[in-house]
């Protein structure tokens, strides 16, 4: 969130415009298209430029001015309507529209616990442009190793770094690396997993929709220093955009010499082919990934033998997350010790966060390893949107667990949040509030797990189903004495018994909110109460008559006919057939209607 | 961004050919023939299968497989508009099922089920990654965020007075 030095040479107003798919679905490109006729219609001599996810995406759509000889300004929630007036007032008058700018307290707020590596560039360069990868900095880190490095020397300098496999897994990237460069073969292969499939997460997407160079460059970096000829980038399909830019970004690298035969005039070879994922949530695991690269279904096999001995095709084969190769450019650039100065003993550097849910500033933060849950919630999060007490947060997505509030002040490193029965995952951190129903969100993640499943195990195909069954049951007010002893059982079952990680982890939200939050289960079952009032079998929707004006909107939502009345007098609802939906109450303005 | 667009007429071996053989230079290249058949018909005609099993030697069952095992891969025909209602995790909180309700009453088609007039295809799908605009949906391929029900049957009956042939996905 700076200008780059680009920007400042050429002495113009610099208009940005936040255009990763966030930006974009909140109607960045309208908002883009209006600066763009404002300015030619107006013959104003200001650079409009894209660029990616700026971090603070409860604000989307963002616009950020910078005056040639001042600090840039930052707008939140533009619309096309509002262009012409910062335009006139601050881009012609010199000043700023303060009623729609971000106070800038927030915004050091927003950054004073972070530090962005990952995200170095993200929000500020174009990421359709490599020149402003290359001004800021890029494709100087292979310059380096290719110049000065040998391939194990590339190794060494990442295993000092310390740096861990960002995918969720935690494994040295160095050591990783390191047995790639052992394995013998002439035709190795560098994978970069993009296929971030947890729900709650768009750490991954953010980072190749706003600099997919700097993941094209990790790639070249971790190649030469295993040997590598040729790199598979294996991303989601439902993730269009960074898809397009990637593609750009390929070939861009490819015209300037960066990607190739003899990179850079070195003799180094290295090409890239994007492959999409085709939504299954198993591929992210390394094993099952290399299967769908290969044209077969998806499905884990056993290791050993491990990927770096025989993997794609049979070859040596190294994996990394998008993340973790996205932190090796500056890592070599800047050195080892420059990134180990960051974080605890055992994990570190930065991690990215989505942080989303019910967090008042959700977005996409960068902190350093050891930060408490309670600094990032809070202190960068700004604690709940709907100001209810904040409950929970659910960390690592399907595969990890749920943390409540008590144990808000523990660090976010590896080994700590593994202790907490949740893992640190690839960085999903959805922030709950009271509304939350814990077994319902164990439920939601069960659910998931359960539909992914590739199948091959069967305590993963149907362990989790017994699971299922027992919280649907629960959730519809069937629970019975037994059922939670009998939920832990499965739940450890199908952790022992699985092969891959997607079953190994599937029963944690399970465990984790069996072990914080027993009570709510037990409410469920010996009550038939869902305090959280979301569970639909044990709560009651009813009209408030003092409050209710007839105007019969509920009534018109309303998908089974439940609710009757007469205009203009107070609607009622009948509970023979209402569906307990909600819809009534998402659509009265006046609070007519209460659910207990 | 990728744009699928539908192709009206039925499916055609020349097209499947010529699909296959852009493909078929590189290794494991099953996949990405079968993401390019669903661009371009909306969804896998089974004659397909058949007939790329045939051009890549492969059998037909495996291919069966492959699409049955991928979730994005449909082996009916879609609607007009293909929306996709958004279950990840942060959506979920902000009532996603509410949406998905409120949705079903305007299009008269539940999630997994297309619209009897053809105009809506109605597809659950686990995670838009635009969390921050929860909940969300995906309407041919542009995300709308920040929904309400109310919201909902603004978007639908936009899509339903738009005549264009809508690109999807």
């Amino acid at each position: 969130m700076m200008v780059s030095e680009r920007d400042k040479k050429n002495g113009n107003w610099v208009i940005k415009v936040g255009l990763a798919s966030c930006g974009i679905a909140a109607g960045g490109r309208k908002v883009y298209d209006a600066f763009s006729t404002l300015l030619r219609n107006k013959g104003l001599n200001a650079e409009l430029k894209q660029t990616g996810c700026m971090g603070m995406c409860y604000n989307e759509v963002l616009v950020e001015v910078s005056p040639p000889e001042s600090g840039p300004v930052f707008y939140r929630h533009v619309t096309p309507e509002q262009v012409e007036r910062i335009v006139g007032e601050h881009l012609i008058g010199g000043k700023p529209v303060t009623e729609w700018v971000i106070p800038s307290d927030e915004i050091d707020n927003l950054l004073a616990k972070q530090r962005r590596i990952v995200l170095r560039n993200c929000g500020i360069i174009d990421p359709e442009s490599i020149d402003d990868y290359l001004d800021a900095g890029g494709y100087k880190a292979i310059e380096k190793v290719l110049h000065n490095l040998s391939p194990q020397e590339v190794i060494d300098e990442v295993t000092k770094s310390g740096l861990r496999g960002r995918g969720g897994a935690g494994f040295p990237t160095g050591v990783k690396w390191g047995f790639a460069r052992k394995s013998l073969g002439i035709q190795k292969y560098i994978i970069c997993n993009a296929d971030e499939g947890d729900p709650g997460a768009f750490m991954d997407r953010s980072v190749l929709e706003s600099d997919p160079h700097s993941v094209i460059e990790g790639m070249l970096i971790a190649a030469y220093a295993i040997g590598a000829s040729e790199g598979y980038i294996y991303v989601r399909a439902e993730y269009p955009l960074a898809i397009q830019r990637l593609e750009i970004a390929l070939a861009q690298a490819q015209e300037k010499g960066f990607i190739g035969e003899n990179v850079l005039g070195y003799n180094f070879d290295f090409n890239i082919s994007i492959r999409q994922g085709a939504g299954a949530f198993v591929c992210g695991e390394e094993t099952a990934l290399m299967m769908s690269i290969e044209g077969r279904r998806g499905m884990p096999r056993f290791r050993p033998p491990f990927p770096a001995q025989s993997g794609l095709w049979g070859k040596p084969t190294n994996i990394n997350n998008v993340e973790t190769l996205a932190n090796i450019p500056w890592i070599i650039f800047h050195g080892a010790n420059a990134y180990n100065i960051y974080g605890t003993e055992k994990s570190k550097g930065t991690k990215v966060f989505a942080l989303a849910g019910k967090a008042a500033r959700g977005g996409l933060i960068e902190v350093p390893m050891g930060i408490t849950l309670r600094e990032i919630v809070f202190g960068i999060g700004g604690g709940t949107s709907s100001g209810l007490e904040f409950k929970a947060v659910q960390m690592g997505g399907p595969s990890g667990g749920i943390i409540p509030a008590s144990l808000a002040d523990t660090p976010v490193d590896y080994d700590s949040m593994t202790e907490t029965g949740a893992i640190m995952g690839s960085g999903g951190l959805i922030v709950m509030d009271e509304s939350a129903c814990m077994v319902d969100v164990a439920k939601f993640f069960l659910n998931f797990t359960q539909d992914e499943s590739c199948g091959k195990c069967t305590f993963c195909r149907i362990g989790t189903l017994r699971m299922l069954e027992i919280l649907d049951r629960i959730t519809d007010g069937k629970g019975k004495d037994g059922d939670l002893e009998l939920l832990k059982e499965l739940a450890e079952g199908v952790k022992k018994a699985s092969l891959c990680g997607l079953g190994q982890t599937a029963p944690n939200p399970v465990l984790t909110t069996l072990r914080y939050f027993r009570d709510e289960y037990e409410t469920h079952i010996y009550e038939k109460k869902c305090t959280a009032k979301k569970c639909q079998a044990l709560i009651t929707y009813e009209i408030i008559p003092g409050k209710c004006p007839g105007c019969g909107l509920c009534a018109k939502y309303c998908p089974t006919d439940a609710i009757s009345g007469k205009r203009k007098e107070p609607y009622f609802i009948d509970l023979e057939k209402c569906i307990r939906c909600g819809l009534c109450m998402s659509v009265c303005r006046l609070g007519a209607i209460s659910v207990y | 961004m990728v744009v699928e667009t539908m192709a009206r007429e039925k499916p055609s071996f020349a097209v499947i050919d010529a699909i296959v053989h852009k493909h078929n230079v590189q290794p494991g290249a099953v996949i990405p023939v079968l993401q390019e058949i669903q661009e371009t018909y909306g969804y896998i005609p089974p004659v397909a299968i058949e007939r790329i099993g045939e051009n890549m030697g492969i059998p037909a069952s495996e291919i069966y497989g492959i699409v049955t095992f991928y979730g994005q891969f449909r082996l009916q025909p879609i609607g007009k508009n293909l929306i996709k209602v958004c279950h990840g995790t942060a959506c979920h909180l902000s009532g996603a099922e509410r949406i998905a309700q409120a949705l079903a009453l305007a299009v008269g088609a539940e999630e997994g089920e297309t619209s009897q007039d053809g105009q809506f295809t109605v597809e659950r799908v686990a995670c838009l990654g635009c969390c921050s605009l929860a909940p969300c949906v995906m309407l041919n391929g542009e995300v709308h965020g920040r929904l309400t029900p109310e919201a909902i049957n603004k978007i639908v009956s936009q899509a339903q007075e738009t005549e264009t042939l809508t690109p999807v996905e």
